[in-house]
């Protein structure tokens, strides 16, 4: 087993006479993606928090590698328009980058051109572009996601989710990531760990979304699976509209022979037929492999 | 040179304009406007305990202070009212407390408006070592801090989770605070101090296009409010801290004004 990074045992934490969330165990190895899920208030924001420090767990044990650099992108971020912050200076908010450094992160996302624009005029999806390559610039072992593809239209959910995946195939570093849809998890997740001011279920998507306490949790109609993203592409809609291939050429449209896209003229991503897609990125990733 | 009260009253503002920019700035980004008035009307309760207890003033208003800001995180951390009204309560509180303090004690005169609002051409060779001496600190002190205090202003859950100790920033911010306010009473007064925090800042804005560029900026604009204010006083014979207050306030009206070229070019250093 790879070197783990972050273990909870058995933790909780207690406000009040209200136990937010209780006997979490969770750990997070070196490339490996953990994805929490769970109803609103089911202490999955509570349970990232313990895992980076933010909150000290009341009962149980969190130990974190010693050293671990944590990368980190929160779930409600608001800059206001008081603070003249450009997304060059949002880079190097917590630590130091070389140009070189800050430029590879940005063109990973995907926003290398807004360097130098205002945060304040960034979109949703920019803006959690741009949070995302500030995360990825440090080089962390651990990468904690809290909802990172909030405000983010569908095609670029899962651009985001695919880049995600791509992050931890190069970096090998660890995802521990909380999705905000309860339905939507990545194909790429080893863990999932489904929430409900406890720990539900664990397992792989398809174990949890099997298993009779999710089923019991959300109900008949959540049980016909948890879609998974599973899709390979070819091909990278930038934000400016061009489409980079991935032979690297950028061309004003996609090809029609390309791989699978997520124009809404073709949209046939069912989340409540997760399975069927499961096959067929499977099949594509074969082929290109 | 420093002999003649102008020269010094000049010195010891732009001292106080250029502490007070970069702290400024983090009061408009933290919104902490109302903070900054409370830690400043709590001046008063600070000068009545120098004259009770025979302290020097300047220690006594900083003691004073940083007692009322560990009391609002407490009263914070203990729930129940906003934040809002809690500074509220410390605020006049803390004012009403200190006037009647000073009036048990009838063996000595105080001159209140003094204390209010500034007394600048009183400023003393020693007042311009403070000012200047802690001044420095206060600056030094700023750009160490830099970096924990403003990513914990852009979000401090992820300045916590990647290490960068926010709640620490927030409390050695405080006493920047309270050191700023007990360094500037002199000069601005109780009344006004918030606004040489503030207006410089809020009219810097509009000129720059990173942090730090705003932090200098808004010193720039203060020294130039100071300028431009005392040597208002001078001419028309106003009081010297309104008349700094009013001159930063005109700097901020023009920085508003759209497409005001002039301005851009004179408010952005260089």
């Amino acid at each position: 087993m790879a070197e783990s990074l972050i273990s909870l045992e058995n933790a909780g934490v207690q406000r009040g006479a209200r136990w937010l969330v209780r006997g979490v165990g969770l750990n997070v190895h070196r490339g490996e993606i953990v994805t929490l899920i769970g109803p609103n208030g089911s202490g999955k924001s509570t349970t990232v928090k313990m895992a980076t420090g933010i909150a000290k767990p009341t009962e149980g044990r969190v130990t974190r590698r010693p050293g671990l650099a944590i990368g980190y992108v929160p779930q409600k971020l608001a800059v206001d328009w008081t603070m003249p912050l450009t997304v060059r200076r949002l880079m190097t908010l917590t630590g130091p980058l070389s140009d070189v450094e800050m430029d590879a992160a940005l063109g990973e996302v995907g926003i290398a051109h807004m360097k130098n624009a205002s945060v304040a005029n960034l979109s949703g999806g920019e803006f959690q572009r741009a949070l995302l390559a500030r995360a990825i610039a440090r080089k962390p072992d651990l990468l904690v996601l809290d909802e990172p593809v909030q405000g983010v239209d569908f095609s670029g959910e899962i651009a985001l989710y695919d880049l995600i995946a791509d992050i931890r195939r190069r970096t090998g570093c660890g995802i521990l990531l909380i999705s905000h849809d309860l339905h939507i998890v990545m194909a790429e997740t080893d863990t999932v760990i489904c929430l409900n001011g406890h720990v539900c279920c664990t397992g792989t998507p398809q174990a949890v979304s099997a298993s009779a306490e999710y089923r019991n949790l959300f109900g008949p109609k959540a049980a016909n699976a948890i879609a998974v993203y599973a899709h390979h592409h070819d091909h990278t809609h930038m934000p400016d509209g061009r489409v980079l291939h991935a032979d690297g050429s950028v061309t004003d449209h996609c090809h029609p022979e390309d791989g699978h896209h997520h124009g809404g003229d073709h949209h046939h991503h069912d989340h409540h037929d997760g399975h069927a897609h499961a096959d067929h990125g499977s099949e594509r990733r074969d082929a290109n492999a | 040179m420093p002999d003649d009260f102008f020269v010094r009253a000049m010195v010891a503002g732009v001292g106080v304009a250029l502490m007070a920019g970069p702290l400024g700035c983090f009061v408009i980004w933290r919104r902490m406007a109302y903070f900054g008035d409370t830690m400043a009307h709590s001046a008063l309760l600070g000068v009545s305990m120098s004259l009770l207890f025979q302290v020097n003033l300047t220690v006594s208003i900083f003691a004073v202070a940083v007692v009322v800001a560990v009391a609002l995180i407490f009263l914070q951390r203990r729930g129940g009212l906003s934040t809002d009204a809690l500074l509220g309560i410390l605020s006049h509180a803390s004012l009403a407390v200190g006037l009647v303090i000073t009036a048990f004690l009838t063996w000595v005169r105080i001159d209140l408006i003094g204390y209010l609002f500034g007394d600048i051409l009183a400023v003393t060779q020693q007042d311009l070592q403070i000012i200047w001496g802690g001044g420095v600190l206060v600056v030094f002190a700023i750009i160490k801090l830099w970096r924990p205090l403003l990513a914990s202003t852009v979000n401090a859950e992820l300045a916590e989770a990647e290490g960068l100790q926010p709640e620490r920033a927030r409390f050695f911010f405080m006493l920047l605070m309270a050191a700023v306010i007990a360094i500037a009473i002199k000069v601005v007064g109780i009344l006004l101090i918030t606004s040489m925090l503030i207006i410089p800042a809020a009219a810097a804005r509009r000129f720059s296009a990173s942090p730090e560029i705003m932090a200098v900026a808004a010193s720039l604009i203060g020294a130039v409010s100071v300028v431009i204010g005392l040597s208002g006083s001078l001419e028309f014979d106003t009081p010297s801290g309104p008349s700094i207050v009013v001159a930063a306030l005109l700097m901020f009206l023009v920085s508003q004004v759209p497409s005001f070229r002039l301005a851009r070019e004179t408010g952005e250093p260089k």
